[in-house]
């Protein structure tokens, strides 16, 4: 059982949970992930380590409430435990200095793009981040990535903070300017990486970005969370997640990760009625 | 006495009924099938069923206290050499290998070897088996085994017995390995192989579930910082091969792996109730034709499919599965596209699989395996007509712990090099076998191994004292 220490609502509906799990607190490396299953009966879900304490022992969860497993993840309070926890997987952000490095978070994607933007700094890069949200009021990590970060871009769609437009604007402008950038580093929603890959690709900027396929196991067994990145088909949990923006197919991953549309429905609607405790099928 | 030619048939469920329920197909002897089918054994001196078995039951023995109704005494025999009967009563492939020497095959069928030592193993577990905690000497030495597949088992129970603190470490949250995540329920009760694991536990085995080695721990820190004196690899062959054709990744496309660890292991037949989902469809077509194809389409049956499937290249004799697996698939209605090849698999604009485009093939000159090559008939593609894919065309070794390993020698496929006899690797300390060594190969096989690595480890530490 692995305790949760601390909650807290950074959005409506993204919540952090700060988990007690020393084995996975003492090996985790930026861009890493775990695969957690709240009790007997859940789904196995992965989530990136936004942050980790080796002394304390702890890891940091944000995850936004989108569907069954999330919002009856967010329901859980502190002091409460979930049943699996297993981490950390995938393999670890290339951390060295490249000069300047662009960090782009967009949504939920800022919260795993912290501890890259946090390890480069700590490499000696010139950190500009770039991060955005629909609105003010969703925008999540502002002062932690502002803390990490040379330069601090903000933008919301609404314009409601920050920069009114999306978060390849500040990016475009840089490239224009003819600043030499190392690495852009982006994540967010597969359409926000998606225009990062086509905004650098005409300068040839390497850009890189963590992916999110759907997963099981997370281990290389399943081949579920496969995507093909040049022309080649790779396990996202143990080839990536992270690969060159410049390569990956987003259009099969935008429709792999609808696979289950109509049965995520009906989990989400299933969980809402039976409440917290969850899926209470443990005696059939 | 006038004995039958024939073995005694096995009590199943019917096709139509069980094709519809994850419950067990065959449903074991009764104490009288059992009887009878113990003394149509001659208990050959020679027995040459013996050489068929991989870790040498007794099998002579065991059946002759079958017939004086002396259970206990036929399980703790069988027990000696074999720690999972339940298991291998009903997964081995018995026909290639203790039945297949079996004298009473010449003129006749076979002894039900596998069928009686299933009766035995039910019987001690029906019964409540005592099983003994280990009593650890104050410099008991740990051992670390990776994986708790049948090799891991077996490498753990086997140095339990012998004194040694082991500790299993496993990726998935759940002990087992294949026993788990892949054989189906209505094969192997997953109640059997939890009852297995709770005897090694109440020996005094520890396992770490959630343990990813290569990843949580390695290998070198396992042995200089965790303090484990050896450590025994039975990481298996889990890593799904696809065919490389076009349309692999659209919806509607599995490996087995992922089909049968969804159902398996995540329960998704459950859903929603149990959080993860399946998609299985109307029209199902497994490629493949071994035991795991045979599990993929039997399991997409169960799980509502109509019309489900087998996609094989070669004809019905090159099959590799299990003869009783493709005669129960059969029974229950599964469809076999036999010299048949996939070439792509075709699908709509939303992504989705609508058909699997397939080629004939007919039987052309032996090839390196033995086995008559096919070659595709010119001018003979088709289009069957589905709306999901299973491809169950083999599996390679999970490359993380030998990614992970100072001085762990792998071959060119990735399997970790280890002696037939030993299990000894490149790394003093580091035993591996199972399919991690062999690619992928059988229970007994893999359990064969962890036991004679558990004696080489013995072995191994007593001297360096
Ligand atoms: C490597 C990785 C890191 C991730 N990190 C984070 C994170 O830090 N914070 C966060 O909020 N989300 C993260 N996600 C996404 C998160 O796993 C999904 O939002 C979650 O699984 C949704 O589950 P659900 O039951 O609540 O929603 P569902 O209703 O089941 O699904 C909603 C969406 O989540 C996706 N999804 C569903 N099941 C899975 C699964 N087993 N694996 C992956 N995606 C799935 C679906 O494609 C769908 O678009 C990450 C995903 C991956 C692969
Ligand atoms: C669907 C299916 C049906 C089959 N049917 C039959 C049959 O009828 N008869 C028969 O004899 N054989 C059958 N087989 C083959 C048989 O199951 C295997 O040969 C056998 O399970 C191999 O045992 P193993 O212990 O080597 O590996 P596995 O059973 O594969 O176990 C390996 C374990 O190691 C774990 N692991 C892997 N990497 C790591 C890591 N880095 N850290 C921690 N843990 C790790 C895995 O999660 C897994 O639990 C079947 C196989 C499949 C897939
Ligand atoms: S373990 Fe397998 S091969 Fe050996 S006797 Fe039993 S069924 Fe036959
Ligand atoms: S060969 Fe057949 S008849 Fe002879 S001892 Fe073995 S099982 Fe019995
Ligand atoms: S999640 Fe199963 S192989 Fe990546």
């Amino acid at each position: 059982m692995f305790k949760i220490l601390t909650k807290q609502e950074l959005a409506p509906n993204v919540k952090m949970f700060e988990m007690d799990a020393p084995l996975i607190a003492r090996k985790a490396q930026p861009g890493q992930f775990v695969i957690l299953r709240i009790d007997e009966d859940g789904e196995r879900v992965p989530l990136t380590i936004a942050d980790f304490n080796r002394e304390k022992g702890t890891i940091t969860l944000i995850f936004q409430e989108v569907g069954g497993t999330t919002q009856l993840l967010g329901k859980l309070n502190e002091g409460e435990s979930i049943l699996d926890l297993v981490g950390p997987l995938g393999k670890p952000t290339h951390i060295e200095n490249f000069g300047t490095v662009v960090c782009v978070g967009g949504g939920i994607g800022i919260a795993p793009v912290y501890p890259i933007a946090r390890g480069m700094k700590e490499a000696g890069n010139n950190v500009v981040s770039i991060i955005g949200a629909r609105s003010k009021d969703i925008l999540i990590y502002e002062e932690e990535m502002a803390a990490v970060s040379n330069t601090l871009h903000i933008t919301t769609d609404d314009g409601s903070a920050g920069h009114k437009g999306f978060v390849t604007d500040p990016l475009k402008q840089m490239l224009e300017s003819g600043e030499k950038i190392g690495l852009v580093v982006a994540i967010g929603p597969v359409i926000m990486m998606r225009n990062v890959a086509e905004t650098t690709r005409p300068y040839g900027v390497p850009t890189v970005v963590s992916l999110n396929p759907i997963m099981v196991d997370g281990t290389g067994m399943c081949g579920g969370c496969r995507v093909s990145v040049g022309n080649e088909n790779k396990f996202a949990c143990v080839d990536g997640p992270e690969f060159d923006a410049h390569k990956v197919d987003f259009a099969g991953l935008v429709t792999r990760q609808r696979m289950y549309k109509p049965q995520e429905k009906s989990h989400s609607e299933h969980c809402a009625n039976h409440g917290k405790g969850g899926c209470q099928c443990h005696s059939h | 006495m006038s004995l039958s030619l024939e073995k005694h048939k096995m009590p199943e469920q019917e096709p139509k009924v069980r094709a519809k329920n994850f419950s067990e197909v065959a449903l074991g002897y009764t104490a009288e099938i059992a009887k009878a089918e113990a003394d149509r054994c001659l208990s050959c001196k020679a027995a040459p069923c013996r050489q068929g078995c991989p870790v040498g039951v007794d099998i002579p023995a065991f059946i002759k206290h079958i017939k004086e109704n002396d259970l206990d005494a036929a399980i703790t025999s069988i027990k000696n050499v074999n720690g999972l009967p339940a298991v291998c009563g009903r997964v081995c492939p018995q026909e290639e290998q203790c039945e297949k020497h079996c004298v009473l095959g010449k003129k006749g069928e076979s002894v039900g070897i596998g069928r009686l030592e299933r009766y035995a193993a039910d019987y001690a577990r029906h019964k409540g088996e005592v099983v003994e905690k280990v009593k650890y000497a104050a410099d008991a030495k740990k051992v670390a085994v990776i994986g708790s597949g049948p090799a891991g088992l077996s490498a753990a129970g086997t140095l339990a017995k012998l004194g040694y603190k082991v500790t299993i470490f496993e990726a998935l949250h759940a002990p087992g390995g294949v026993l788990m995540y892949g054989i189906p329920e209505f094969r192997l009760p997953k109640e059997i192989v939890q009852a297995e694991i709770n005897n090694l536990r109440k020996m005094g085995v520890e396992i770490a579930v959630n343990a990813v080695i290569g990843k949580t721990f390695t290998v070198d820190e396992l042995m200089e910082e965790e303090g484990f004196s050896a450590v025994f690899i039975g990481s298996g062959a889990g890593l799904p091969h696809f065919m490389g054709v076009p349309g692999e990744n659209l919806n509607g496309v599995y490996s087995a792996n992922e089909f049968l660890t969804r159902c398996n292991l995540m329960k998704a037949y459950k859903f929603p109730e149990c959080g993860t989902p399946i998609h299985v469809g109307k029209k199902v077509a497994v490629v493949g034709g071994g035991n795991v194809a045979m599990d993929g389409a039997r399991t997409a049956l169960r799980l509502g499919a109509e019309e489900v499937y087998i996609v094989y290249r070669r004809s019905e004799n090159e099959l590799p599965a299990r003869r009783e697996e493709v005669h129960h698939a059969k029974e229950e209605g599964i469809e076999f596209k036999l010299l048949t090849a996939p070439l792509e698999v075709m699908g709509n604009e939303e992504g989705w699989v609508t058909g699997l485009k397939c080629i004939k093939m007919e039987l052309g000159e032996p090839d390196a395996s033995g086995r008559r090559r096919p070659v595709e008939i010119p001018g003979s593609e088709f289009v069957l007509d589905v709306d999901t894919v299973i491809i169950a065309i083999g599996q390679g070794p999970n490359p993380l712990v030998q990614s992970t390993t100072k001085g762990l020698d792998s071959n060119k496929k990735g399997n970790i090099i280890a002696s037939d006899e030993t299990g000894a690797t490149s790394k003093p300390g580091v035993f591996a076998g199972g399919d991690v060594v062999t690619g992928a190969a059988t229970v007994i096989l893999a359990m064969g191994a962890g036991k004679k690595a558990a004696a080489a480890i013995d072995e191994y530490l007593t001297a360096k004292k």
